[in-house]
């Protein structure tokens, strides 16, 4: 199938470096005490955050830093078929870990010992994507809950398809079953926190590819800090009046 | 940045499901005009000068591409709305178009509409998506009007009555094809348009098209509603229709759902189908079958025969033999059925000539006329033309527009000639265009990937690691003479121990051809080089064929090797791969090898060593045999060529030597050793190469003549059928060979395939009877053997292996073009013979041996050992179907004189007379008759 036509357009009408669009909003939870809504053109997830809070379970609290749990669900209504997906199957496990881990890694945790910190990400609509959008909403969510982090942690993928590299996959790109890299970067710290590939890719091909997600991330990154700056301003006017 | 818009598509496999998509409109899509002041020209690719530019509707595309690609037509803006229809509704047609757009001399510029933020148009409430892309190619047309201003005309051009109605309303100038070509005043472009079947805007017509004065001929196509639902009950049984090529009359269906073949009997239950079509047939009562084909047989027998080529495996061969008007005694085994709808046309260009026919009455005029393609099994083509005088003596392309039930013959257009008929050149481009062979230059971005010129082995090629240096081997080459693409070479050492060092030294093309590069591209797509009798067409490039790949004598070249420890009792103690560097020191013919190992005088090394050698091949031979290997026999004919004229000077029977076998017993050994080696380490993607083993049914017409001269075959297994051919010796010398043609052709040819598709018990190659077997032995010549030699470098760690052989469907599509690629260019080398074989009888009538292969009403087919060909020799004139004066008795295959005077048996020899004769002028064909 051809993903990139010889205009050098993809099928949504991007160009292999571009983006989706994005949005953010940040305070969608007014319970939480952080909490996101972020979205990678059709992709939309929800982020929110609790703590730094009291360990529930006293076994598993840590004298040292805080305990970061993380619950990454999909609305039963994210995807177009109406197939019911059983609560804690591996894919979700699996992303939960990872989110877990991305965020764990950012996440000035030795600050907070004895605390225990949720993050709950929920997709809303699924369009390729997820993981990173999940990941980006969590920072925000995080940000927006007063979390000391070392750095934004953002993410973004990038695929391989018709020997063109290519920025952020939608759905329809994504099932195409070619090679998937998704990234997280630090971006002040200039370092990868995450990695994962789906498929195989020749090793030159591979590095073209990375550097091209971890572009994404940076530019995942200027926009969630236009977005927490404006919130900001928001907030400081609102106190001011 | 960019501009979002999100809209709703429809349905996705079979349930409805409502599907969101992002659609992002951009403002940085130009109009590619270099006059264009706003827009980035550097991608322009439209004339500045251009007066008119002209947008294409779909129809335009898919019905006129012929017209399209002819160099009149230019300054043409594609819609991306028209490719991606194009490209839903025929591909073959998508992928022309795409080749017009991206060719630097024509001026196509595709404009993506359908993400440019002025001209995307989203449907309206009720409006169907084909007005909504007429209103899209509308909208895009007055876009470009409006963006270039007055200095150009934006010309839409379409069919469609309605869409032009709109336009004009709308102030967008439109015109039909017809119009606007005829604007152009070149009225021989007016014979490439395709006169689509029933369209909106009427052509002009002379023909009398009046339904009252011409009768029905076909039923009619069933919709493709009731093929859909008939299909799933059963009543129907879809499958790919393939004419037989030698009797285009009759066609098979290959369905899965009954898991048999279908057999189609005449054109009327053909059904307008042609060779390739994916048709849908329905059966007749079994009770009907046989009556089927008999009734068949005497019903448009307009063509004859013609002396052709003997045939060398089942797939170009009928299947069952038909023998006309013969009693119905034998049970129809086989459903016959005819065709009730065609769910996927697979028409395409056909290269052939026009019927003679006398010039209409004032020339100039229109006339119409019927083309005779080449490919028999195509009927005839009706076309217009305006240059009728013109065409009458040449070779032709023409292409199928429509065939309605109403004709006889589907019509069609003219899209170019080749040149005149019988003229050798033209025959022989036809023969390539017929067999699908690019014989084009390589492109410069192919002959840039080669290794600059004088090539030598560098310092660096000896001190790689990986390559070891072989240069103090006595190594040698035996090949046909002449040979100057050699791509294996051997050497024979003695060992202390008494056992043989031999090794096979296979030119090193991987060194060379890279993956994914534009050279490697191009030779998977050759797939193989093609041998026609004067000419050869290569895979690769000159220089690499015959000189830095061609494993030519005392220079140092690069190369695969295969080398086992072999006993003097013929057994592989050991085999090892490795790339090396040899220097051959002798670059023989097979006469001259076989003639040194003969001459009993000579006992220099490298005669001793081609003896030795030759000792070792014949015990494998033997071995093999033993095995139940089939010695198989093929007619090849050889033609001397005059150097100058390039005519035939003298046709021959090629011979085989020892030496010959010699040779091919190494290459057989080294293919199998690499076969085993790669399977071994690739399990599920390496390319072998199987040898099905015959079924019954196929053996049938040679169990049949078996019988007929009381031969008792025994085909339960290849060592069986190969053990009783041994012993069919008749009393003259030639009997075994004539059976073992007619086994030969049972058979069907082998395939590569990709090794994760089957399972090993299908891995056999039955005619070698070897359980694995690849080509690993003639890369510069077969794509195939690249292939091997990459998995083969991979598999002993020289090399990485390349991404492709990780994506098998990939793997198998290259597999399928190798197999077509092969078949075609087999297909060309007879077809090139034939033709050759013409032009030798044409200043020689002769008259010699054959042997009688086949029986029929009227006459046989004889075989004619010595030119290697075969064909029909009519016992009565032609017309006369021979009723009554000869009988048939087809259980001893023979024709006997009612009076019983005069009888031929299957088999028997007759001598015959062979002549070049014109019945109708610029249509020259060989004529076989008896002498007796
Ligand atoms: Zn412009």
């Amino acid at each position: 199938m051809e993903f990139v036509s010889p205009e050098g357009l993809r099928l949504d009408g991007r160009r292999p470096l571009e983006m989706r669009q994005l949005r953010a909003e940040i305070g969608a939870v007014s319970k939480a005490d952080g909490s996101a809504v972020f979205e990678m053109g059709n992709t939309k997830v929800i982020a929110a955050v609790y703590g730094p809070r009291e360990v529930e379970n006293r076994a598993q609290q840590m004298n040292d830093q805080a305990l970061v749990r993380c619950e990454y669900t999909m609305a039963n209504f994210s995807t177009g078929d109406r197939v019911r997906k059983p609560k804690g199957d591996r894919r979700s496990t699996e992303i939960s870990m990872v989110i877990r881990q991305t965020m764990e890694a950012c996440i000035m945790t030795h600050l907070m010992p004895r605390s225990q910190i949720d993050i709950f990400v929920q997709v809303l609509q699924a369009d390729g994507g997820t993981r990173s959008a999940c990941i980006n909403a969590a920072t925000l969510a995080l940000a927006d809950a007063g979390i000391p982090m070392r750095d934004l942690v953002t993410s973004c993928s990038a695929g391989y398809l018709n020997t063109t590299p290519l920025l952020d996959l939608n759905y329809v790109e994504d099932s195409a079953g070619g090679p998937d890299v998704t990234v997280g970067y630090l971006p002040k710290l200039d370092k990868v926190t995450l990695l994962q590939m789906d498929s195989k890719l020749p090793l030159d091909t591979f590095e073209s590819v990375m550097q091209l997600a971890i572009e994404g991330c940076k530019a995942v990154a200027n926009y969630l800090r236009e977005v927490l700056l404006e919130n900001t301003k928001q907030l400081e006017y609102r106190r001011g009046s | 940045m960019l501009q979002s818009k999100s809209f709703v598509k429809k349905t996705k496999g079979g349930k409805v499901v409502k599907v969101v998509r992002e659609h992002y409109l951009r403002d940085d899509i130009y109009c590619g005009a270099s006059i264009c002041k706003t827009c980035d020209s550097s991608v322009a690719r439209l004339s500045s000068d251009a007066s008119t530019i002209i947008i294409v509707d779909t129809n335009v595309v898919l019905n006129q591409i012929d017209l399209l690609e002819n160099s009149a037509i230019d300054e043409v803006v594609v819609l991306s709305v028209v490719l991606e229809e194009v490209k839903n509704k025929n591909l073959s047609v998508y992928n022309r178009l795409r080749t017009l757009c991206s060719n630097s001399q024509r001026k196509f510029f595709v404009f993506s509409n359908e993400h440019h933020k002025e001209t995307y148009v989203k449907a309206m409430v009720n409006e169907s998506p084909n007005d909504r892309n007429d209103r899209a190619i509308r909208v895009a047309t007055q876009w470009y009007q409006k963006h270039l201003g007055s200095a150009v005309r934006v010309l839409m051009i379409t069919n469609d009555r309605e869409n032009k109605r709109k336009a004009n309303e709308e102030g967008i100038s439109a015109e039909t094809v017809e119009s606007y070509v005829k604007s152009l005043g070149q009225p021989a472009l007016l014979d490439l348009l395709a006169r689509p079947a029933s369209e909106d805007v009427v052509m002009d017509s002379v023909e009398d098209l009046r339904p009252s004065k011409r009768k029905v001929i076909y039923s009619e196509h069933k919709p493709m509603s009731e093929i859909t639902t008939g299909l799933h009950r059963g009543i129907y049984h879809q499958g790919k229709l393939r004419v037989n090529r030698y009797n285009p009359f009759e066609a098979y269906v290959g369905s899965e759902s009954i898991g048999d073949e279908i057999v189609i009997h005449g054109r009327t239950n053909m059904n307008r189908a042609f060779d390739g079509d994916v048709v849908a047939v329905e059966l007749f009562p079994q009770d009907q079958w046989h009556a089927e084909k008999s009734r068949i047989a005497d019903e448009e027998d307009e063509e004859d025969e013609s002396v052709h080529l003997v045939q060398s495996s089942a797939d170009d061969a009928p299947r069952s033999t038909n023998v006309q008007g013969s009693s119905a005694d034998t049970t129809p085994s086989r459903p016959s059925g005819c065709v009730v709808g065609v769910i996927k046309r697979n028409w395409h260009s056909y290269c052939g000539s026009l019927e003679p026919m006398p010039m209409p009455a004032g020339a100039g005029g229109i006339a119409h006329a019927l083309f005779v393609s080449k490919d028999r099994r195509i009927p005839k083509i009706r076309i217009q033309t305006r240059q009728l005088g013109n065409l009458l003596d040449k070779r032709i392309v023409v292409a199928v527009d429509s065939w309605d039930r109403l004709s006889r013959y589907p019509s069609g257009h003219y899209v170019q000639t080749i040149g005149e008929i019988g003229d050798r050149e033209t025959e022989t481009e036809v023969v390539l265009i017929e067999n699908d062979i690019n014989s084009r230059p390589f492109s410069s971005q192919v002959l840039a990937c080669l290794p600059p010129l004088p090539w030598s082995v560098s310092a660096e090629h000896l001190s790689d690691p990986n390559r070891e240096d072989l240069r103090h081997l006595q190594v040698f080459s035996v090949d046909p003479p002449g040979c100057r693409d050699i791509d294996d070479a051997l050497h024979c050492t003695l060992l202390p121990n008494g056992n043989f060092a031999v090794g096979v030294h296979i030119a090193d093309v991987t060194n060379f051809v890279h993956p994914g590069t534009p050279l490697d591209d191009e030779a998977s797509q050759r797939g193989t080089s093609v041998y026609l009798v004067e000419r050869r067409i290569d895979m690769l490039p000159k220089p690499l064929t015959e000189d830095i790949c061609s494993l030519r004598s005392d220079v140092e070249r690069l190369a695969f090797s295969v080398i086992w420890e072999i006993t003097p009792q013929a057994d592989i103690i050991s085999s090892r791969f490795t790339k090396s560097v040899i220097k051959s020191c002798a670059a023989m013919s097979y006469v001259e090898a076989q003639a040194r190992m003969d001459d009993s005088r000579l006992v220099d090394p490298l005669t001793t060593d081609l003896r030795n050698m030759n000792v070792l091949a014949k015990i494998m031979r033997q071995r093999r045999i033993d095995r139940g290997a089939l010695t198989l026999a093929s007619a090849e004919v050889k033609f001397q060529i005059d150097t100058e004229t390039h005519d035939p000077l003298d046709i021959g029977m090629y011979q085989i030597r020892e030496a010959n076998q010699m040779v091919e017993e190494f290459m057989l050994a080294a293919n199998v050793s690499v076969a085993e080696k790669v399977l071994k380490h690739f399990p599920f993607c390496s390319m072998l190469r199987r040898h099905p083993t015959p079924t019954r049914e196929m053996l049938e017409p040679l169990l049949r003549t078996a019988a007929a001269v009381g031969l008792d075959l025994d085909v339960s297994s290849s060592k069986a059928l190969a053990d009783s051919l041994d012993r069919a010796v008749g009393n003259d010398p030639y009997f075994n060979k004539l059976i073992r043609i007619l086994a030969t052709r049972c058979m069907s040819q082998a395939v590569y395939f990709c090794s994760g598709d089957l399972s090993p018990p299908e891995y056999l190659h039955y005619g070698l009877a070897a359980p694995l077997y690849t080509h690993f032995t003639s890369p510069i010549r077969r794509y195939a053997d690249v292939v091997i030699h990459r998995l083969l470098a991979a598999s002993i760690g020289i090399s990485k292996l390349p991404a492709i052989f990780q994506d098998r469907p990939q793997l198998t599509s290259i597999a399928d073009n190798l197999n077509y690629r092969h078949r075609n260019a087999q297909m060309a080398g007879r077809a090139s013979v034939e033709l050759h074989t013409l032009i030798y009888f044409r200043k020689r009538p002769t008259d010699t041996e054959a042997r009688i292969v086949k029986i029929r009403s009227n006459g046989f087919i004889v075989f004619v050992p010595k030119y290697g060909i075969e064909g029909p020799v009519y016992l009565t004139a032609r017309g006369d179907n021979g009723s009554g004066e000869w009988l048939v008795d087809e259980q001893h295959q023979q024709v006997k004189k009612a009076d019983s005077s005069i009888c031929y048996n299957v088999l028997q020899m007759v001598r015959i007379h062979m002549e070049v004769v014109e019945p109708q002028p610029n249509r020259p064909k060989l004529e076989l008759t008896l002498t007796e």
